[in-house]
């Protein structure tokens, strides 16, 4: 099978769509003639021209609005935020609007779109570019909330979302723009809503989403070489969550350890370790433990990011002390 | 007084008026009365400007307005029954009892609601004109939002788009003096809010609100331009509402002296005098038209009063266009 990287597998589910579909279309910033920020839409304007990859000014808000008006009146916006960090400028539309289009109107209109991008920290950006806000938007009704880390996946995800009727949150990452892995040549779309077993284990499970994966599995590495199998489960949606195949995961492993990039206060995990210790109470041999990142903004200096973010050696000693290695 | 219009307009601005009050007069005394509830924002007085719309926009045109929307429905084509009914709360009401006051809409007709986010539906009116003229129609996009929103943000940002792309959208702010209890000096130095449309070099006007004929010129002028491709308008309609800013309002910031001075250019009133005055109509003929419109609002009340509440079973419907989303229950 032949290997591209995460940009392109992004790029090729857009393009297929917008091929099959003319109500498609992509707008945001430095999308068309700058061939995306990330060159995600590279070379996008040349097939599609400039009335369907759409450069805007630099007006979150305005552009989001844009999206959720033309998504009720018969289009399939594909809405590109620079990062989710200035996302945050059109949260107005996305969760006071493109949430509640289906609710406030009775269902007679609906807001069929995706609002992507990258989210999450990518290297020493400081406070205002480093954060992960997937549990913000899971914790709407309304929205569906996807956030990969590997190019196949991305690529069946984000398909499956410009053909959603309903808005999803798309988020990617800055940091895995140029990761490589296997997509086949021939169509294939993933289901939102359903997790994937990235790695078969006995003895814990581990769970996380988007560039935490790594550590995920590093650690899952690290734990065979002391014959220890970690079962690793990438949730690929955040919202509907997929908590059966953890709950079977757990019913095999009885201790579960979640690593996300994530505040601590509600996040993800915490609406995991609810759900674990409802359904499978009597499964697990361990308290359900999750490695955040600190309580606190990211800051420049490298020492402070590393301290920051989840990495494989604290998540190991987190991972042994739930199988009690620790003592 | 001699008119440009026929007498055809003028009875069909009479009748729709006239159902705009009546309907709000009542959903007023209804709402005193506790048989509606939530908010409750009327539209009384400022009717000449819905009128002077309709008359001069065709059915295929779109519309979008904030939460003072009950008229404006009405005037797009919405029946005073699923109005009354959706103030109701009821299964029948135009939202079938899910938006209530503020949120009214009618894909059908072309109303894309009943917005309750000052401002945030200028952005969306720009996106409804966005997708008409990506799919190649000649339809124009009416967009109105009230003063206090022509100072949120996003008015800025629709504006810049909307003329950089041409979208065949009328922005329409009906200033009728006040963001709530705060008057229109008390927002801004710039008090001729039309003029903020020189910043994009969009064509603005200012527009007498309370003159149905006025109201139905500007307009006119604006949707050719939309029609044509020439993009935006930006048109500051002038006008006052009679009533408080939401039912709970008693609007004390505002004195006897200025509500009993509007109500001097009332919009049915003249309307009714140049009816008489150019004999379009017998007094026996306006007696009918009231009664006919007397007869509709009492109708809406009694189908109002005898529809059911929706289903408790719709609490998870209509959250996602998908069916089969798996809602967290416990």
């Amino acid at each position: 099978m032949r290997t591209i990287a995460l940009r392109q597998a992004l790029r090729e589910a857009m393009e297929e769509e917008m091929r099959r579909d003319p109500s498609v279309f992509l707008m945001g910033e430095e999308v068309a003639q700058y061939n995306g920020a990330y060159k995600v839409s590279q070379g996008m304007l040349d097939e599609f021209g400039p009335k369907r990859v759409i450069d805007t000014p630099i007006s979150e808000l305005g552009f989001a609005a844009i999206g959720v008006g033309a998504a009720m009146n018969n289009t399939r916006p594909i809405i590109e935020f620079m990062t989710w960090n200035f996302a945050e400028l059109a949260i107005d539309q996305v969760v006071n609007h493109a949430a509640k289009m289906v609710s406030m109107t009775g269902g007679q209109f609906s807001s069929p779109m995706v609002f992507r991008g990258p989210n999450g920290s990518a290297g020493q950006l400081a406070a205002q570019h480093s954060q992960a806000f997937e549990n913000w938007y899971a914790n709407v009704p309304g929205l569906k909330v996807i956030s990969t880390c590997d190019p196949y996946d991305a690529k069946g995800l984000l398909k499956s979302a410009i053909r959603d009727n309903d808005p999803v949150v798309f988020m990617e990452s800055e940091s895995l723009y140029g990761d490589l892995g296997e997509v086949p040549e021939e169509e294939y779309l993933i289901p939102i809503g359903k997790a994937a077993v990235k790695r078969v284990g006995t003895d814990v499970t581990i769970v996380s989403y988007n560039k935490m994966m790594k550590v995920a599995m590093g650690v899952a590495d690290e734990l065979a070489k002391e014959n220890i199998s970690a079962e690793v489960i990438d949730l690929r949606t955040i919202r509907p969550l997929d908590w059966h195949t953890i709950v079977e995961s757990v019913k095999k492993t009885n201790r579960l350890v979640i690593v996300e990039e994530q505040w601590p206060f509600g996040s993800v995990g915490s609406e995991i370790a609810y759900r674990i210790q409802k359904e499978a109470f009597d499964y697990l041999d361990a308290p359900v433990r999750r490695i955040t990142t600190a309580d606190a903004n990211m800051h420049y200096a490298p020492n402070l990011v590393a301290a920051y973010l989840p990495n494989v050696e604290r998540t190991l000693k987190l991972v042994k002390e739930v199988l009690y290695m620790n003592k | 007084m001699q008119t440009p219009f026929d007498k055809k307009t003028y009875l069909y601005w009479y009748e729709l008026m006239m159902l705009m009050r009546r309907f709000e007069e009542k959903a007023g005394q209804l709402y005193g009365m506790q048989k509606i509830r939530g908010f409750c924002h009327l539209y009384i007085g400022q009717e000449a400007v819905a009128a002077g719309i309709m008359s001069a926009t065709k059915d295929t045109d779109n519309m979008i307005t904030a939460y003072r929307d009950h008229g404006l429905a009405i005037a797009k084509g919405i029946s005073a029954d699923a109005c009354m009914a959706e103030l109701y709360g009821k299964a029948t009401g135009c939202t079938k009892g899910k938006g209530g006051s503020m949120h009214f809409f009618s894909k059908e007709k072309r109303f894309f609601g009943g917005h309750g986010i000052v401002g945030a539906q200028i952005g969306l009116g720009a996106g409804i004109a966005f997708a008409e003229q990506y799919q190649g129609t000649d339809n124009a996009t009416i967009c109105m939002f009230g003063d206090g929103a022509a100072r949120q943000g996003m008015l800025h940002e629709a504006f810049n788009m909307a003329v950089l792309w041409k979208l065949p959208v009328i922005f329409i702010c009906e200033n009728n003096g006040y963001a709530m209890g705060t008057s229109v000096e008390r927002t801004s130095k710039v008090l001729d809010i039309y003029r903020l449309a020189d910043a994009y070099d969009m064509p603005g006007d200012s527009v007498d609100g309370m003159s149905c004929e006025e109201v139905h010129k500007g307009i006119e002028r604006a949707v050719r331009r939309a029609r044509e491709g020439g993009g935006p308008t930006f048109l500051e309609i002038k006008t006052y509402r009679y009533r408080g800013h939401s039912m709970s309002d008693p609007a004390k910031y505002r004195s006897k002296e200025e509500l009993e001075e509007y109500k001097e250019k009332d919009p049915i009133t003249n309307v009714l005098k140049t009816i008489m005055d150019n004999n379009f109509a017998t007094q026996e003929e306006i007696d009918a038209i009231n009664e006919k419109v007397r007869v509709e609002v009492e109708a809406s009340v009694k189908f109002a009063e005898e529809s059911p509440y929706p289903d408790d079973s719709e609490l998870y419907k209509d959250i996602y266009m998908d069916e089969n989303y798996p809602f967290i229950v416990d």
